[in-house]
């Protein structure tokens, strides 16, 4: 298939399958980016979330802009950018043109529900999933335990979090792993 | 003409400070709202219910709702184009210095503390979701409405979906849609 068609109905599938916002769309792009196309790692991908998160925009869609990127430049970020925005575009406009709050009907309510829990489901899979590539020694182990925790019970900013983390590597990996070869 | 400037120069300035996802939008679409007769601060939350009810980026979903309310149809164009544009900017400078510098000491050292904390700031999102999906907190009092607190359908439904994704790993949205007809007969 066409590489630019595919990176348009990817992008746009993965737009328009995912619910709740960018940490939701993660076990979707595991599956389509890393399994299926091989665009790239699950390490590549996760660094694509950290720098997603630390720019301005909506995460899911600057993924969607760096892998666009990596693999046929500008044009190919702006194709799967636009096919990730496309669902969004359609519905939501079939939506307001026509209902004023799809939310107001029960059964709506119902689904979701439902759809929250198999959310849940996907993305304690893809946890596990990255666990295994990204904690490599006792330091990564901590950095994970600090994050979830902090992010939970001490509600950081994610922008803090990805500082701090960033900054704890490049002391372990080269400030403090060059002394200890020069001793 | 100037409404469709306007909208386009409000979300393009939402899009570059908006920084960490699709709520994050929320506070400068508040601002939009005081200054601007497109919508006021109710028609938003109704947005936002919306956005976060159908599939895709809710930060995309409002700016969408949001310009139509403003322009219509090409409102609705212009304010998402206008959200996405600062962001390709960057991300597109981004993406060339990584490609450049991605075999570089000090780059692999930042992701090596990176991944991990990712990893774990995805768990917590998991955990919020997870909070609003199978535990009522609004009832949870103390000790004695232990009970109270766990949605058992919720949670089942969960250990079914978890054992039947570790044992056929299907497709994501496989399990989504599972998840959604079976919310319906729970009455989740």
């Amino acid at each position: 298939m066409n590489i630019w068609f595919d990176l348009y109905w990817t992008f746009f599938c993965i737009g328009g399958l995912t619910f709740g916002g960018g940490y939701a769309m993660l076990p979707m792009l595991e599956r389509e980016i890393v399994e299926r196309h091989h665009w790239s790692t699950s390490e590549e991908l996760l660094d694509y979330y950290a720098v997603g998160q630390c720019t301005p925009g909506i995460i899911a869609v600057n993924v969607a802009t760096i892998i666009g990127y990596q693999q046929k430049g500008l044009r190919g970020a702006a194709l799967s950018t636009f096919g990730v925005v496309s669902p969004s575009l359609i519905i939501i406009l079939i939506i307001a043109g026509l209902l004023k709050n799809i939310s107001q009907f029960e059964v709506v309510g119902h689904a979701f529900g439902g759809i929250r829990v198999a959310v849940c489901v996907l993305i304690l899979a893809a946890v596990f999933k990255l666990m295994k590539t990204s904690i490599k020694d006792k330091l990564g182990a901590v950095l994970f335990a600090a994050a979830f925790l902090g992010m939970i019970f001490l509600d950081l900013s994610p922008i803090f979090v990805v500082l701090v983390s960033a900054l704890v590597g490049y002391l372990a990996k080269m400030v403090f792993a060059k002394e200890g070869k020069n001793e | 003409m100037t409404t469709y400037l306007l909208l386009f120069a409000e979300f393009f300035k939402t899009g570059l400070f908006a920084v960490g996802g699709g709520l994050a939008t929320l506070p400068f679409l508040y601002d939009i709202a005081d200054k601007y007769p497109w919508f006021d601060r109710a028609m938003l939350l109704d947005m936002v219910a919306v956005a976060e009810s159908t599939p895709g980026p809710i930060g995309i979903n409002t700016a969408t709702y949001a310009g139509f309310h403003a322009g219509g149809i090409l409102g609705g164009f212009v304010a998402t184009f206008g959200l996405v544009l600062p962001s390709y900017i960057v991300i597109v400078i981004i993406a060339q210095v990584l490609a450049k510098f991605s075999k570089n000491p000090i780059v692999l050292s930042v992701f090596y503390g990176l991944r991990p904390a990712v990893t774990g700031m995805i768990a917590a999102a998991g955990y919020s979701v997870a909070k609003v999906a199978m535990l009522h907190t609004e009832n949870f009092t103390g000790l004695s409405s232990l009970a109270g607190l766990f949605n058992l359908p919720a949670l089942l439904l969960f250990a079914v979906l978890y054992f039947l994704y570790v044992k056929f790993k299907k497709h994501p949205i496989v399990y989504i849609a599972g998840g959604a007809i079976a919310g319906i007969l729970l009455k989740l």
